[in-house]
């Protein structure tokens, strides 16, 4: 079943961002996290220790696990991070910083 | 620590240790450090000399197998900048007295400045370099020194009563949860020292001096020594009760720089302030500018034993046989920890210890003035 039927759910028209230059639909309210997931992508970025793949892991705030880049900013949580049209979603190695 | 080191050199030295604390291991004032193992900030006198004896058993000790890994030792060297020609002259006229204590520091000119520290702001005066300073995790450094120590570690206990003979002497601890008999009680409580000295029924002036560590998001190397402006110096010998900023960046080998480093006496006031923090925001990037750029994650608060004249009580208490301090490190405690242990347990063996401990000893505050130092207002 669609989970926007679940939910009761009537949300505005979709708007397209990228992940990495691919387009991806999103909705507005929609956090980077929920639009990867609904996207299939469960993992946006890698450890700086040993380059292992993350993704949401407490989904509030908390972890820090799911870091990603957006429009060049580095180290943002991706579940709490609201998108907006236009936005670009990249996967983030290590540290994220280059400097 | 401090504890920690001692339990260590004590059961090196053949003694039979157990290791208490009221909360974890590194609950207190360990847990809220940045791990500094500095000589750079210490004027010459008996915190120096302790300091470089410190530092040679630092070295001692990350060289033992896999411990230098475990604990974090980056034996990274200090650099101390001044921005302008006056704080300059100052900052080489101290490093030139601390060359004669047996200090390494070399001048660096302004022009080589950015081969030390390539993201230093530019149109500093000049600095100071530091090749002894060093840097560990505390947690870890705690946490490894107790297991390599094999003494005994009860955590969660609280020690309610200093157990005596009829004529005085220590013979052992009362606990929430049962006695502990000993002839010797090292009290390592650091900030919480004067309590339990209290306990065995003494004054010891040790008082709550507060300090906040800002923490970014963890970035590639881009800051490679200890680095702090030449003020800092100063703040650190301050009496003042007021707030005391001066900027201390480092980075740590999981890769957040941590940002320091504030001093106020309020008390024990965990409470977060947000002056505080802008204050130690702004100075850190005066002088590293990208820190504009890099966010902070968060922040941690802890207590810094301060003692009234800035050094550590450490040795037996003449007024309780088989009391001992160890603890009034101030903001130095996880560098001085080596050698306080070693000291401590030189003492408990009944060997000469490797300093004079006059200068430390812990009943130096009775008498005149005694009182003015047993209460903290804030």
């Amino acid at each position: 079943m669609n989970p926007l039927e679940l939910a009761d759910a009537a949300p505005g028209p979709a708007f397209a961002v990228t992940l990495d230059g691919r387009e991806l639909a999103a909705l507005p309210g929609q956090t980077v996290g929920a639009a990867l997931w609904a996207a299939g992508v469960t993992s946006w970025r890698t450890t700086r220790g040993e380059s292992r793949p993350r993704g949401i892991f407490c989904g509030i705030g908390v972890c820090f696990d799911c870091l990603v880049t957006v429009n060049d900013r580095p180290n943002q949580r991706a579940c709490l991070v609201p998108l907006r049209p236009g936005d670009a979603i990249r996967t983030q190695e290590g540290t994220g910083h280059e400097l | 620590m401090v504890g920690a080191a001692c339990a260590l050199y004590a059961a090196r030295a053949g003694l039979s240790v157990v290791v208490m604390d009221r909360g974890p291991v590194a609950g207190g004032t360990t847990g809220a450090g940045e791990g500094n193992l500095l000589v750079s900030d210490k004027e010459p006198g008996p915190e120096l000399e302790l300091a470089l004896l410190s530092n040679h058993l630092w070295v001692d000790l990350a060289a033992e197998p896999g411990l230098g890994a475990a604990i974090e030792y980056e034996p990274k060297g200090g650099v101390v900048v001044a921005s302008a020609p006056e704080g300059l002259a100052a900052l080489e006229r101290f490093a030139a007295e601390q060359r004669t204590a047996g200090v390494e520091a070399v001048a660096v000119a302004a022009h080589q400045l950015p081969d030390l520290e390539p993201y230093l702001t530019p149109g500093l005066a000049g600095g100071v370099h530091y090749p002894q300073d060093a840097q560990v995790m505390p947690t870890l450094a705690a946490a490894h020194l107790v297991r390599a120590s094999g003494a005994r570690l009860l955590t969660g206990r609280t020690v309610s009563e200093v157990l005596r003979t009829p004529d005085g002497a220590v013979r052992g601890v009362r606990t929430d949860r049962g006695d502990i008999h000993t002839p010797a009680v090292v009290n390592a409580a650091g900030t919480w020292g004067g309590e339990l000295a209290a306990l065995a029924g003494v004054t010891l002036p040790v008082l709550p001096r507060r300090g906040f560590v800002l923490v970014t998001e963890p970035l590639p190397p881009l800051v490679r020594h200890k680095v702090y402006a030449a003020d800092y110096v100063a703040d650190v010998a301050s009496d003042s009760a007021a707030l005391q900023t001066s900027p201390v960046v480092e980075g740590t080998a999981a890769g957040p720089v941590l940002i320091g480093a504030s001093r106020e006496r309020v008390g024990f006031d965990r409470s977060f302030s947000l002056p505080v923090v802008r204050a130690l925001a702004a100075g850190a990037t005066r002088l590293f500018p990208f820190l504009e750029r890099v966010r902070a994650m968060r922040t941690y608060v802890g207590f810094r034993p301060y003692m009234p004249d800035h050094l550590p009580a450490i040795g037996p208490d003449p007024r309780v046989p088989g009391l001992f301090h160890a603890c009034g490190h101030e903001g130095a405690g996880i560098g001085l920890a080596t050698g306080t242990g070693q000291l401590i347990a030189q003492v408990l063996g009944g060997r000469t210890p490797d300093l004079d401990l006059a200068p430390f000893r812990p009943d130096r505050f009775d008498g005149a003035g005694a009182n003015e130092f047993s209460r903290e207002t804030p």
